[in-house]
């Protein structure tokens, strides 16, 4: 018997079209003015409702959420909050409030503190802590936002949005949210007559506000090669030659930080001398860190795809559009998850962290702090879905085999660069991960680790290269993250006699081993030394945010 | 100046005191005075329960600068952020006062500070003066005083009143020069009057560009001790007159100064005054293209750029 | 407050070379050190002495200056600290350094 009840199919279509009428006379067309915008956020959000907030790594849809924390609380409540980076004091004013409960996120470093108070005091149920693809992924599962509030530079008067270098985290969340019926809000720094391209089609945008400032960004990504010590210009030298030269890394990730920047600052000395241009390098997923100029302009790199984009680099980015991508408008185009897509196919992952167990599990987890992980795992991690083979991933899956199997399988480099110490005398390396602490204060199901050790091939520190694939055992994993501890306890009880045998092997490489002579480990190794060396290499193209300059 | 060339130079800025001072004279001739290994520490910083430098933060020694006989200290940046203590104070004034009896044709002071160990408090605010004191007799017997500035910390406080007793002061743009520093302003004045933290406006008011086109700096060079090098070699030879005359010249001046720009609320209105062209892009211009657009603003007595 | 730590090390039995004089690196800024080695009489053993600003790592000073006299064939040898904090990677750095410079003179 076929059913009498009526199954409504389109109850979302319904009660996005009340919305919509709702608000119709706050808007025109789809321009909000500022003076309506939050009597529109009221208008158009329901209470209980998944909102998604642009908080980026770098943007973030400040004016948008600055708003949202000024609604009143009896009409919009117990929202729903998906977003990728809790940064700004106004993403948690909401939770104090009781404009927003839950939260699923992906990273929260500067608001950690305040974070684990708020969790502590209940105002915050915490669903899960994200990496970036996850937290994307699932706004395709079963975290569809029903609002999002998106930051882009510029939008004509119907509403076709340009994000230009800055799009960032923008496409997923746009996407997810139109073709579920959602509503989609727009704050952008200038309503123009036309956009220099079309990033987000009109169709897909409800609403638009011009913002009063332009839409916040962090430049986190400049290092200034002036802070690089002597010591990471050794681990540098190192990774190139005991690591990118040996597997002949082509494609691969740099996590942000001076280590990091220390290698790229040595591409046009260090590994020209080597004669690895060409060789090494070529393909880059990271953003337009200024440290990257030299190796650019000396032709080491051809291609780099970004996450974001970087303060001061537009001009420099959009000048070299055959390495970076740029659009037919000229201006790059970022994408967080095509790059961190591409990421876990790229041969290998470089990165630091704040503390590494014996075990090889690593985590940037403090205690009293939230914070969440960022990108750094779903690059810092084995992708067992490649077949696609390259010389790095096939001599990493031939070290790393293991058991009877006869079956050859590739593997991805992950590799973690610290200091044995950290400032204050800190050790990177301890008998138990801070994490496992955070676990049981926050009553949460897993210790937040960074990367897995399973998933660890490498450990660089200043005492030399630790190959854990050629390590046969567990017992000789943990001799070996050992042997290269260097003084701290964890390093001090290490056994003399395993860590030797390691080391004949060539399981461990001290810089000696690889031929460094540590005299020559110094700054005057690095091709810049100052921003101002890098605005002179990118030939006056790069311009440096007045936080950096010295002159 | 192109990629080339810019990476060749031997950098002021980044380099150790001692560093500069054997890159500023001449090679194999410079011979350090009370160095290390005779270890006169601060017993202030002992007794505060801080850590203390072997050499008290500052190198002095004697040398040749093409081949004239020279005294020469270097304050070391990094340490208490160059600033003077009683024992760092006291060897930069035996040092001028050595000056005196040994017939050099000059001093070099390389100056990287920010003023007086606040730490030291009294003592080092006696040890200034007293530094004073002796370059102004050292002055007077005829012996010139330059002064090179081009260190992380800039010179602050009381040296940079100091620096300005001094025959000569040259300078690369990424010195600085003045007597308060960024955050005492700010801290004082409040962010609307001085924002510390906008860098370019901090380099506007105070670093060398800047000083130079207001006269205080005498020479603007590229950062590069090699180029410190040549200046000083040049004006090691021509003591300012320290008279009564020259004295209330300078304070003409100084009146006049203040009379032309006093009204000005930042150094790009006081450019665009003396009627520089491009007065906005004058931060980032380099050095050769800087002096090239600003020369016929110039006029110094004495002390002419060769073309 | 600072803390003074004092270490003596048996000088090696065929040093590598007579030494002379003093050999200095390093600057007392935060995180860092100097390092003044000089030559001794001391009847062919190596001293130590650190003032540092951090304080409860002697067995940490201990088992970096131990490895140090290991990789350095000295004897006769005073070797004075000022330390402001810094890490051991940094420590055993600057008296490479200064070990480099002090050998360096010993040799003209």
């Amino acid at each position: 018997m076929i059913s009498e009840t009526f199954t409504d199919w389109a109850t979302l279509k319904a009660n996005r079209h009340k919305r919509l009428q709702r608000a119709s006379r706050l808007a025109k067309g789809k321009i909000v003015s500022s003076a309506d915008i939050i009597k529109l956020l009221e208008t158009v959000i329901e209470p209980h409702d998944r909102v998604c907030i642009e908080g980026n790594n770098q943007k973030h849809a400040d004016y948008l959420s600055r708003c949202l924390a000024q609604v009143a609380v009896e009409r919009i409540h117990d929202l729903h909050i998906v977003q990728s980076n809790i940064a700004l004091s106004n993403h948690l004013d909401i939770f104090e409030k009781g404009i927003a409960r839950r939260l699923d996120f992906c990273y929260s470093g500067e608001q950690g503190a305040r974070m684990a108070r708020l969790v502590g005091e209940g105002k915050i149920e915490v669903g899960a802590i994200h990496t970036y693809l996850e937290l994307y992924g699932r706004y395709f599962m079963d975290l569809t936002p029903r609002v999002c509030f998106i930051a882009a530079d510029s939008s004509d008067r119907d509403g076709n949005i340009y994000t230009g270098p800055n799009t960032e985290d923008t496409p997923p969340i746009v996407e997810s949210t139109a073709f579920k019926n959602g509503i989609v809000i727009v704050q952008v720094n200038k309503i123009v007559d036309k956009v220099p391209r079309v990033d987000v089609p009109a169709d897909w945008v409800d609403y638009v506000v011009e913002s009063p400032k332009p839409y916040y960004i962090e430049p986190i990504f400049t290092r200034d090669p002036a802070q690089i010590s002597d010591i990471q210009v050794l681990m540098a030298m190192m990774v190139i030659k005991g690591i990118y030269a040996e597997y002949e890394v082509n494609r691969l990730n740099h996590g942000i930080g001076f280590d990091t920047a220390a290698i790229e600052l040595l591409l046009p000395t260090y590994a020209a001398e080597l004669g690895l241009k060409g060789k090494i390098c070529q393909y880059m997923l990271v953003n337009p860190c200024p440290t990257l100029i030299p190796a650019i302009e000396s032709g080491f790199i051809k291609s780099i795809h970004s996450a974001g984009s970087e303060l001061g680099m537009e001009k420099y980015v959009a000048a070299r559009p055959d390495v970076f991508f740029d659009g037919p408008d000229g201006s790059m185009r970022s994408n967080r998850t095509f790059c961190q897509l591409a990421g876990h196919y790229a041969d290998l992952f470089i990165g630091s962290t704040l503390q590494i167990d014996p075990e090889g599990n690593t985590s940037t987890a403090t205690l009293d702090r939230i914070a969440g992980f960022g990108g750094a795992p779903n690059f810092g991690s084995d992708s067992r879905g490649r077949r696609h083979t390259s010389k790095a991933w096939l001599k990493a899956g031939r070290e790393g085999h293991r058991g009877n199997t006869k079956m050859p399988r590739g593997r991805k480099l992950v590799v973690q660069i610290v200091e044995t110490y950290r400032e204050h005398m800190q050790p990177t390396f301890v008998d138990r991960l801070d994490a496992w602490q955070l676990k049981d204060d926050f009553k949460m199901e897993l210790p937040p680790v960074m990367v897995y050790g399973e998933d660890l091939t490498h450990i660089v520190t200043e005492e030399g290269i630790a190959n854990l694939l050629l390590c046969k055992n567990d017992k000789e994993r943990e001799q070996a993250i050992r042997g290269v501890a260097g003084f701290t306890p964890v390093g001090l009880a290490r056994s003399h006699r395993a860590v030797d045998n390691l080391r004949d092997r060539g399981v461990i490489k001290r810089a000696e081993d690889l031929g460094i002579d540590k005299r020559q480990a110094n700054r005057g190794m690095l091709a810049a030394r100052s921003i101002k060396d890098l605005v002179h290499w990118s030939g006056g193209l790069y311009e440096p945010p007045k936080k950096f300059r010295n002159w | 100046m192109n990629l080339a060339d810019w990476r060749k130079r031997d950098s002021f800025y980044e380099a150790s005191a001692r560093r500069r001072i054997l890159g500023l004279l001449d090679q194999n001739s410079f011979q350090e005075l009370l160095g290390p290994a005779e270890r006169i520490t601060s017993p202030h910083l002992e007794q505060l329960g801080f850590p203390v430098s072997f050499d008290d933060g500052v190198v002095i020694g004697s040398g040749l600068l093409n081949g004239k006989k020279v005294l020469i200290a270097a304050q070391e940046s990094g340490f208490m952020g160059g600033a003077v203590g009683e024992v760092h104070g006291a060897k930069i004034t035996g040092l001028l006062q050595l000056a005196l009896i040994s017939h050099v044709t000059a001093v070099l002071l390389v100056l990287d500070t920010g003023g007086v160990r606040l730490h030291e408090a009294n003592a080092g605010l006696v040890a200034i003066s007293e530094i004073l004191h002796a370059a102004f007799r050292a002055r007077e017997a005829g012996i010139p005083i330059l002064v090179l500035i081009g260190g992380n910390n800039g010179c602050y406080g009381g040296m940079g009143i100091f620096a300005r007793c001094c025959d000569y002061i040259i300078m690369s743009e990424e010195g600085r020069l003045s007597v308060a520093g960024p955050e005492v302003i700010e801290t004082a004045g409040g962010v609307e009057e001085f924002d510390s933290r906008d860098r370019a406006l901090v380099w506007r008011t105070m670093g060398g560009k800047h000083r130079y086109l207001l006269g205080e700096a005498d020479r603007l060079v590229v950062d590069d001790i090699k180029a410190f090098r040549e200046v000083a070699i040049e004006l090691i030879q021509k003591p300012k007159p320290l008279t009564l005359e020259s004295i209330l010249q300078e304070h003409q001046r100084l009146g006049e100064r203040l009379v032309a720009y006093g009204e000005c609320k930042d150094a790009l209105d006081i450019w665009k005054k003396i009627g520089i062209p491009e007065f906005d892009a004058i931060p980032l211009m380099d050095n050769d293209a800087f002096h090239s657009i600003v020369k016929p603003y110039l006029p110094r007595e004495g002390t002419e750029e060769e073309t | 407050m600072m803390e003074l730590l004092k270490f003596e090390f048996p000088g090696h039995r065929a040093p590598l070379r007579p030494m002379r004089g003093s050999a200095f690196a390093g600057v007392v800024n935060s995180g860092s050190l100097e390092v003044l080695i000089e030559s001794v009489d001391l009847g062919g053993r190596c001293q130590v002495e650190v003032k540092t600003s951090a304080n409860g790592f002697r067995s940490t000073w201990d088992a970096v200056l131990e490895d140090f006299f290991a990789r350095n064939r000295f004897a006769d040898i005073k070797v004075s600290i000022n330390d402001f904090g810094a890490t051991p990677a940094v420590v055993s750095l600057r008296l490479d350094q200064a070990a480099a410079e002090i050998m360096e003179m010993g040799a003209k």
